[in-house]
């Protein structure tokens, strides 16, 4: 089983149809949507998280990509400024995924980028404020199509 | 006739640092040292063990003098970066405290607050060389003609700029948890409700007080690491309770002693102060400490060959005692059980977090080890000692 978070940026022109149903129908893959706001006639965002066997994963993105809806890893968007982070491990009790830990015995605080679900509740309880999350822009080579 | 085996003064540990014999080791390196040879041959062998934590701590601040103007000002309210200092004292000096918060912050109005910005902050900024915009209002005197000043200044223009923490490295603090049904922002982080998380906040075996448990080295003029720099501990820190109840190894089972702690701000760094947000509590200060133990003799190797496994604090609930002042306990657990991960309260697993960076703890200790091994440090005798309780290992 192949699992996969991704940040699906949504056109305004698709903000009407049955996206995720389609995915689910024609390739067979599990969703799980971890965020979602989509308005009509607005651009929206998605955070999907997609279980399935790579292929599937991979054709279900393709069909995202004809559709104008841009994917990306989600783990592109999340990240720790390591200058900044000084360890204390304070986000290791307000991760609700387990992607920030503690590794033991060094008791060093560890961040995993493919578990993290985009909540952002590290941001803030981040006593030195050194985890990021940017929705906002897209770098160029936004749009994922291998897996 | 001494009562121990072993004994070292201060003036001989001092003159093996400056001949280059001198035996360091972190306290984390003296657990097994004292494990595997005991503490008389422990105390044989080494001379000081190095301590470190690297934690928030609240109690801190700076005193400032910024310099005259022309014509000269007796500065009554005094702000930086927004931030407003205390300046009820001689005409151009004032103490910035730690957790006083930008004077536009919207504090916990929208809830939980963010606290961005602080005093502690301005203390980071300032040790890492950005310049702050400095505020003065003043009601004129004959010798003190100005009513204003404005200024941006670095560090270096400051004549004088002192770290003056009232209370660091407190010696062993709380577990918390939350036992109310929603969720609570604390000093002690953010607490989930009905008990899912514990945050706890001590070096554990690493932290200076907890293997100097009665003060007998530690003490008004010790030499210590300080935000970088070189520091003293300059009295008992507030809330310094000796009285506490200990365990069989003189190591108390809850928050008890505290020092507190001055040194020159100019020479101390970024990488040791750190100023921080703890969201809907407050700002303040991260402080890097670490103290330096002379093992005068096997009772100091003994006292430093502590681990996490005999050290030992309470759970205290933050959902509604610790805000109502009851002194309940919801148990007793170890470093050594925090650290794993998960602690048991009331027959129910609990995830554990810390609040205190243990790696930077590490860093300190080995950074203060290395310092006197270069010669570079030599320990400072107490002029006098912090109140203190009887104990002996033997009774």
């Amino acid at each position: 089983m192949y699992t996969r978070i991704y940040f699906l940026r949504y056109p305004k022109e698709t903000s009407d149809q049955p996206i995720i149903y389609q995915l689910v129908k024609q390739y067979d893959v599990e969703f799980n949507i971890l965020k979602a706001d989509i308005r009509p006639q607005r651009d929206g965002i998605m955070i999907l998280e997609l279980k399935g066997n790579k292929e599937n994963v991979r054709e279900a993105l393709a069909y995202l990509k004809g559709l104008g809806v841009r994917a990306e890893r989600l783990a592109a968007k999340i990240g720790r400024d390591e200058r900044k982070c000084f360890q204390c491990g304070a986000c290791t009790g307000i991760c609700p995924v387990g992607a920030l830990y503690v590794e033991r015995p060094t008791m060093e605080v560890r961040f995993d980028p493919e578990k993290c679900t985009g909540c952002g509740l590290c941001v803030t309880g981040c006593p030195v404020r050194a985890m990021h999350v940017s929705f906002d822009q897209l770098p160029d080579e936004d749009v994922v199509t291998t897996v | 006739m001494s009562e121990f085996v072993v004994n070292k003064t201060y003036a001989e540990i001092n003159a093996r640092i400056k001949a280059g014999e001198a035996v360091v080791v972190t306290a984390e390196e003296m657990i097994d040292i004292v494990e595997k040879d005991g503490p008389v041959e422990a105390a044989r062998k080494v001379d000081v063990v190095t301590t470190g934590t690297f934690s928030t701590m609240c109690s801190s601040g700076a005193f400032f003098n910024f310099g005259q103007t022309i014509p000269t000002i007796k500065a009554q309210k005094v702000w930086v970066n927004k931030v407003q200092a205390y300046a009820g004292l001689a005409a151009i000096d004032f103490y910035l405290g730690a957790t006083e918060p930008a004077e536009d912050d919207p504090l916990n109005k929208v809830y939980p607050g963010e606290f961005r910005y602080g005093g502690g902050h301005i203390i980071e900024d300032l040790v890492a060389g950005k310049k702050v915009f400095l505020e003065a209002k003043a009601y004129p005197t004959d010798c003190y003609a100005n009513r204003k000043c404005k200024r941006e200044m670095t560090l270096a223009d400051f004549p004088h700029a002192l770290l003056c923490n009232p209370r660091n490295g407190y010696q062993n603090y709380n577990c918390a948890v939350n036992l109310s049904d929603k969720t609570v922002y604390t000093y002690m982080g953010t607490l989930k409700p009905k008990c899912r998380n514990a945050n706890y906040c001590s070096a554990g075996q690493l932290s200076p007080l907890l293997n100097d448990p009665l003060y007998r080295t530690i003490g008004l003029g010790t030499r210590i690491f300080l935000g970088g720099g070189i520091g003293y501990v300059t009295w008992h820190g507030s809330q310094h309770n000796p009285a506490a109840p200990r365990g069989k190894n003189g190591v108390p089972l809850r928050p008890a002693g505290t020092m507190m702690v001055q040194g020159d701000l100019k020479q101390m760094s970024a990488d040791w102060l750190r100023g921080v947000s703890i969201q809907g509590y407050g700002c303040s200060l991260a402080v890097g400490l670490g103290v330096p133990i002379p093992i005068l003799n096997e009772e100091m190797a003994r006292f430093t060959g502590v681990s996490d496994a005999e050290i030992f604090t309470q759970v205290v609930d933050y959902g509604h005692d610790y805000t109502n002042g009851i002194a309940r306990t919801y148990g007793e657990v170890s470093y050594a059980q925090l650290k794993s991960g998960t602690i048991e309260v009331a027959g129910k697993k609990v995830p554990t977090a810390p609040l205190s960076s243990y790696v930077k703890a590490v860093e300190i200790a080995e950074l203060l080890k290395k310092r006197i091994l270069e010669g570079s440090f030599l320990l400072a005798e107490p002029v006098a000692s912090f109140p203190t309780v009887d104990f002996s290992f033997d009774k």
